[in-house]
């Protein structure tokens, strides 16, 4: 029989290979680079002061931090002045955690149209990605500002040569959150329970991360064991160390992470292939 | 062309779909774990539904039960069934969106799905971020959707409001904008469910008309489910029957719909065994219950009495049941409602035989929802309420003063004559 050349699927019960998964993202790149389109343009729809709340709200946490854990709670900033400190930390950290926490909702907000139309499904979680990247981005220019506006001062002495770190730290962050915010959502789409416990568990992780003190103010104990095996603690270091010159790392902390971020993506993407077939018949 | 000769598109084979039923697995953790001890220390699953306990996986659902069906290319397939037949999980397995649970699916080309008009639309994003959004998701890039961008907005109509955010559009502007992206996407295959449905009657055969384009001088294989049997009409050349997850028709259009009315007919025609119908009323006294119904004949000539039987189960001795027949029309319409004469019912198993005359119905079929009630002063007690379960047709053999009745213009009912009381001979006024 003469049978069409070229395009051809084949489909069964198991699970397709995933070479051909990420083929199929690739051939979508159109739609993930308009899905962060549409996300950005709808963040702060019907606000006021619309995207001025992108750099408004780390301003606000980071002012408040400094009342809260600078002045009344004395706690160190490693010699780099308050403000600075937490507004630099907290910039990493939102990234992370909206990596995580809006990637773990993937099917059950869009199960709608999940249901009604085949696309490679891996693009709505690297667009949710992206799209706060781009706000990160946006919050790294308000943080440069005011790091420049301290290194004139003269009161933060930043290493520049140590400034291509960055990169290998935030892909790092972003896939550690997003691979973590996939397997939690292929996970919810049978047991809604987790769903719950991610804004808790990412409120818990951000006070055993470095976030509003440096590892440095710990010098043993239980508390810097924990500190060392959370996959964050080197990737919050390193960005400081990057950007304030000021940071602690050791080998056994960047191993964590290193290993927690492949298992994170690796796992997470197989088991969303895996999900993603058939979730809704049981959504 | 020779079937054997042309291009497959799409073959199944000995596709199967199951789905579970019921609360098992899809609860919480909690639950799950439960289950698993229970399992792991020999001890009964406490979330098995009582008397199942032996079969914790026994409910499950076939909704396909082994589809081999190959498709060409440039055909227009029409899918028809009842509810449940299985048409939208066969539409779902080939459009990808779940995947089948044995057999296989081979595709030969890319696939668009219109189980929903405008799917992914954002109502706050304007008619033209839509097209580029909704083109995307239905898997064209940018610079393709570019190309036929001006088809699309031209198809759609809604040119003057295409910077307007779509949350902003009537119901009607938003179908057509989302069907002209569907329509205008350069794949292989269309796959469509009920999608027709929407939209006035102009842009209903705009759309066929596409279609057909599509299939007959694009070469594109277009799959269509529809309850609505005219356009499978217009717009199929061959079509298959499905029913209870199996194929049960397979051929020319015409035939198929023969093949299915008539399927119908058999189906909810002569006798039903009632006991197990789902009643959808909740203020019910289950004092008497329907547990069979079904005419002596379901063919009956204008003007003739329909015979049917009922039986009744009933609780207690009752001296005042009245039936109650709400007749609607194929188009599920009320169109009349009639009483019985009260009747004395026994406790047991009772047999009514009833009849009732068609005389002010016109040609047609009908099916009848079934009320067991008694008067109370002027309250009406419900001891049952079965719906759509006596069907019948009135063939046509008579002509109401010599005019054949057409129902879409005059309706179901044949109303009594007018009487012209006076005739006076006068000028104007």
């Amino acid at each position: 029989m003469n049978e069409n050349k070229g395009y051809h699927i084949h489909i069964t019960a198991e699970e397709s290979p995933m070479t051909r998964n990420l083929r199929e993202v690739w051939e979508y790149r159109d739609l993930i680079r308009l899905l962060t389109e549409r996300s950005f343009k709808l963040i702060y729809k019907q606000t006021i002061l619309g995207p001025i709340w992108i750099l408004l709200n780390p301003l606000l946490t980071s002012g408040i931090y400094t009342a809260v854990f600078g002045e009344m709670a004395g706690l160190s900033t490693a010699g780099v002045p308050k403000f600075l400190f937490y507004f630099c930390s907290h910039t990493l950290w939102t990234f992370f955690a909206d990596c995580l926490s809006k990637n773990s909702s993937t099917f059950i907000t869009n199960a709608n149209v999940f249901g009604k139309v085949y696309f490679p499904r891996l693009t709505i979680p690297i667009s949710t990605m992206l799209s706060a990247f781009i706000q990160f981005l946006i919050q790294m220019a308000m943080v440069s500002v005011i790091l420049i506006w301290h290194v004139v001062r003269g009161e933060v002495h930043p290493d520049w040569r140590l400034f291509p770190l960055l990169i290998p730290v935030l892909l790092l962050t972003g896939l550690l959150g997003l691979g973590l915010g996939i397997l939690i959502s292929s996970i919810t789409t049978k047991y809604r329970d987790l769903r719950y416990l991610v804004s808790f568990g990412l409120h818990l992780w951000m006070y055993i991360t470095p976030v509003i003190y440096p590892v440095s103010q710990f010098s043993g104990g239980l508390i810097r064991k924990i500190l060392l095996l959370n996959p964050m603690t080197a990737l919050m270091e390193l960005f400081r160390m990057a950007l304030l010159g000021t940071g602690y790392l050791e080998p056994a902390s960047l191993a964590s992470t290193l290993v927690f971020t492949l298992l994170a993506v690796w796992g997470g993407v197989k088991i969303f292939n895996r999900v993603e077939r058939t979730f809704i018949d049981t959504v | 062309m020779d079937r054997t000769e042309r291009k497959v598109m799409i073959r199944l084979s000995g596709v199967e779909k199951e789905y579970r039923l019921g609360q098992i697995g899809s609860g919480t953790l909690h639950r799950d774990l439960q289950s698993w001890w229970a399992r792991r220390q020999g001890r009964e699953d406490p979330n098995s539904r009582i008397g199942q306990a032996a079969r914790v996986e026994g409910d499950r659902l076939l909704a396909l039960r082994g589809i081999d069906l190959t498709v060409y290319e440039g055909e227009c397939l029409g899918i028809i069934g009842g509810n449940g037949a299985g048409k939208s999980t066969l539409l779902k397995l080939i459009s990808r969106v779940t995947a089948p649970t044995r057999g296989s699916l081979d595709l030969y080309g890319r696939v668009t799905s219109m189980l929903e008009v405008g799917t992914g639309f954002h109502g706050e994003m304007t008619g033209l971020e839509n097209i580029y959004l909704n083109g995307a998701i239905l898997g064209m890039n940018t610079r393709e959707i570019r190309e036929v961008l001006e088809e699309i907005i031209d198809f759609s109509e809604v040119r003057d409001f295409i910077d307007t955010p779509v949350k902003r559009y009537s119901s009607g502007m938003y179908v057509k904008l989302g069907f002209s992206v569907a329509a205008h996407l350069k794949s292989e295959i269309v796959i469509m469910d009920e999608v027709l449905a929407v939209g006035d009657m102009a842009f209903q055969k705009k759309c066929i008309d596409r279609m057909l384009h599509a299939a007959h001088e694009e070469n594109r294989t277009v799959l269509y489910v529809s309850h609505n049997m005219n356009t499978v009409r217009q717009l199929c050349d061959r079509c298959i029957v499905l029913d209870q997850g199996r194929i049960i028709y397979d051929g020319d259009t015409e035939e198929a719909i023969r093949y299915y009315s008539e399927y119908l007919e058999r189906e909810r025609g002569l006798q039903r065994d009632l006991r197990d119908y789902i009643r959808r009323d909740r203020n019910l006294t289950g004092i008497c219950r329907v547990e069979e119904a079904g005419a002596d004949n379901n063919e009956v000539r204008i003007g003739e009495d329909l015979c049917f039987r009922i039986g009744l189960r009933c609780r207690e001795n009752r001296d005042n049941v009245r039936l109650r027949l709400l007749v609607c029309n194929s188009q599920g319409t009320i169109v009349g409602m009639t009483f019985s004469e009260p009747c004395r019912v026994r406790e047991g198993y009772n047999r009514l035989q009833c009849a009732f005359s068609t005389e002010p119905l016109a040609a047609g079929a009908y099916i009848c929802d079934i009320v067991v009630c008694e008067f109370e002063k002027n309250i009406q007690i419900r001891h049952d309420f079965v719906s759509k379960v006596l069907a019948f047709r009135i063939n046509e053999n008579e002509m109401y003063f010599g005019q054949p009745w057409t129902v879409r213009n005059w309706g179901n009912v044949r109303l009594s004559p007018v009487r012209i009381d006076a005739a006076e001979e006068g000028d104007d006024a």
